[in-house]
């Protein structure tokens, strides 16, 4: 074995310099939940950084629902599920949709519809939030859960398109036409070649906007506020607004639903990084 | 009429029947889904939003409103301070990432962590930990120091601070990320060539590293003002604008006069915004499009 230089010592020393600050910075907020999460309420609040006696009996209590908090804890979920996976669905569908239409069959004014997608991704989340909540009243659709759904469709298309489009560009234009060559209509070419061929893409883009609609906050605590409607984490909101808030369940709450979009992300790392931090600023 | 597909063809208008081939149809078919949507859920909202905040009265009463100009000032302050403070962290941190070694590759997949999981459950941790009495930050001040530690959020300028920490801990990894792919684009030769004549650390950074970033962190920073100025959940989570409400930022006192029946207050409070948004979304409109 080769001894390390005195050089290669000294480089290795200043990045751990660095290194060791942005891993306690990184993990503090998180380790904490989870330091909560498997703490009973006594030494939770004790300020020991690892518990006499860890304990699962919090998530069980999150579980069965014991708390009057929680009663609503697995319905909350599962709107958290539907609402996600229903925005990611119909994401998807309108975003490829508009993508093939605007790159592969070059519609009039295509590009135009890609600006106007491209302005509405810049207007700030909480800015458009006011209006859409007015609107969503005027729609009569506040309280249902096709608010929420709508909401994050609208918020994530078009950054879907935009990347959608920058991928079927690259798709050469010799298998367009060899597959009308073939006799395929329009749609047989979206549904046979198209779609196969961006499947990477649009893996990316349906967990974005699952993870989107799962992790949005304002928008939902917006538009839904019946017990039994709303999603997961306007129930964690809702948890500040007592005085006696039971803060060891409100973290193991919180570590439950944050650990599907960690999970998701680690596992479509691959999809995700490529696709999504390419997308996102073109230099 | 001309319409111009793709920038270079431009085509004469004959009548519209004629115009459109079989594959044109289906292309508006298949566009009409998302015209669909931005017409319900963007233009309707921000036409009548405009219109419910045509009264100059409005835009009086955020005058006289003393919370209102606390939230413009905080605004800026979370915009100038934080934004360039996460952005030169992240420019520093994307150079540390970008070094080959095993351990930093690990250190890496930790650091996207606070980007990937939702803000709600970190952000309320982060709340807990600041608590003056429960809190394990006092707790350990006091253990150590047999002192009562600050209350962080009772002040406001403290309370702000630490919003901005939040909003910088929230968005740190994915502007790393980012300006980091832009650092592993650049030549490794220039490098090696600097480092044959003999070229300081400094100096590599500034005749190489950058110059062939600073586009990248140029548009980074443009892109990070809008979604800052979009942040709702670093400030309301954490302070929920108090205390007071003198933390509000803009982003969450449209909210809050939303809260309280205002609805054209609240409208007026995002169009004062505009003059900031408009001239960024521009800017970005045509970096990204052309």
């Amino acid at each position: 074995m080769k001894l390390p230089t005195l050089r290669e010592v000294g480089t290795e020393a200043k990045l751990l310099l660095i290194g060791i600050p942005v891993f306690i910075w990184t993990m503090v907020p998180i380790y904490h939940m989870f330091l909560f999460a498997i703490s009973p309420k006594e030494d939770a609040f004790s300020g020991k950084l690892w518990p006499d006696h860890p304990t699962l009996n919090n998530f069980s209590i999150v579980f069965h629902q014991q708390h009057y908090f929680l009663r609503d804890f697995w319905i909350q979920f599962f709107n958290s599920v539907v609402i996600a996976l229903s925005a990611g669905a119909l994401t998807l569908m309108i975003a490829t949709a508009a993508a093939f239409s605007i790159s592969r069959l070059r519609v009039p004014g295509g590009r135009w519809v890609m600006n106007l997608a491209l302005f509405t991704y810049f207007i700030p989340a909480a800015f458009l939030a006011v209006p859409m909540y007015r609107t969503m009243g005027n729609y009569g659709l506040l309280n249902n859960h096709w608010s929420l759904i709508l909401a994050m469709v609208t918020i994530a298309s078009p950054y879907a398109i935009w990347v959608l489009k920058q991928a079927s560009d690259k798709l050469p234009v010799e298998l367009d036409e060899a597959a009308t060559m073939d006799g395929a209509t329009t749609l047989q070419l979206f549904r046979l070649v198209y779609v196969p061929l961006m499947m990477p893409s649009l893996v990316a883009i349906g967990t974005y906007a699952i993870l989107l609609a799962w992790n949005e906050y304002l928008y939902a605590f917006l538009l839904l506020s019946r017990d039994t409607e709303i999603t997961l984490p306007v129930a964690l909101g809702n948890f500040l607004a007592a005085d006696d808030s039971p803060w060891e369940l409100l973290m193991t709450t919180g570590f439950i639903y944050a650990l599907p979009p960690a999970a998701i992300y680690y596992a479509f790392k691959r999809y995700m990084v490529g696709g999504l931090t390419a997308g996102a600023v073109k230099s | 009429m001309a319409i111009t597909l793709s920038g270079d063809q431009a085509i004469a208008s004959p009548p519209l029947s004629a115009r459109l081939t079989t594959p044109q149809v289906w292309g508006i078919v298949l566009l009409a889904p998302y015209l669909l949507v931005f017409l319900a859920f963007v233009v309707y909202p921000v036409g009548y939003g405009l219109w419910l905040a045509r009264h100059p009265a409005s835009y009086v009463a955020l005058y006289h409103d003393p919370i209102f100009a606390r939230a413009a000032v905080n605004t800026l302050i979370f915009l100038l301070v934080g934004i360039n403070l996460k952005m030169a962290i992240a420019l520093f941190l994307s150079g540390f990432f970008a070094q080959q070694r095993t351990w930093i590759k690990w250190l890496s997949v930790l650091f996207i962590l606070p980007w990937a999981v939702p803000s709600i459950p970190t952000i309320l941790s982060v709340r807990f930990m600041l608590n003056p009495e429960w809190g394990v930050i006092n707790q350990l001040i006091f253990k150590f120091t047999a002192e009562d530690g600050p209350n962080w959020l009772n002040d406001p300028s403290v309370a702000l601070a630490m919003a901005i920490g939040v909003h910088i801990w929230k968005s740190l990894p994915f502007w790393t990320l980012i300006l980091m792919t832009g650092r592993l684009a650049i030549s490794h030769d220039l490098y090696e060539a600097a480092e044959v004549d003999g070229a300081s650390w400094s100096q590599k950074f500034r005749y190489i590293t950058w110059p062939s970033m600073q586009t990248l962190y140029i548009t980074c920073t443009l892109l990070s003002m809008i979604w800052t100025l979009g942040d709702f959940n670093s400030v309301y989570l954490l302070t929920g604008g108090g205390p007071a409400d003198l933390t509000h930022v803009l982003a969450t006192l449209g909210i809050r006069y939303l809260r309280l029946d205002q609805l054209s207050l609240a409208m007026a409070s995002i169009v004062c915004a505009l003059p900031l948004v408009l001239p960024l979304v521009y800017f970005m409109m045509k970096r990204l499009s052309r």
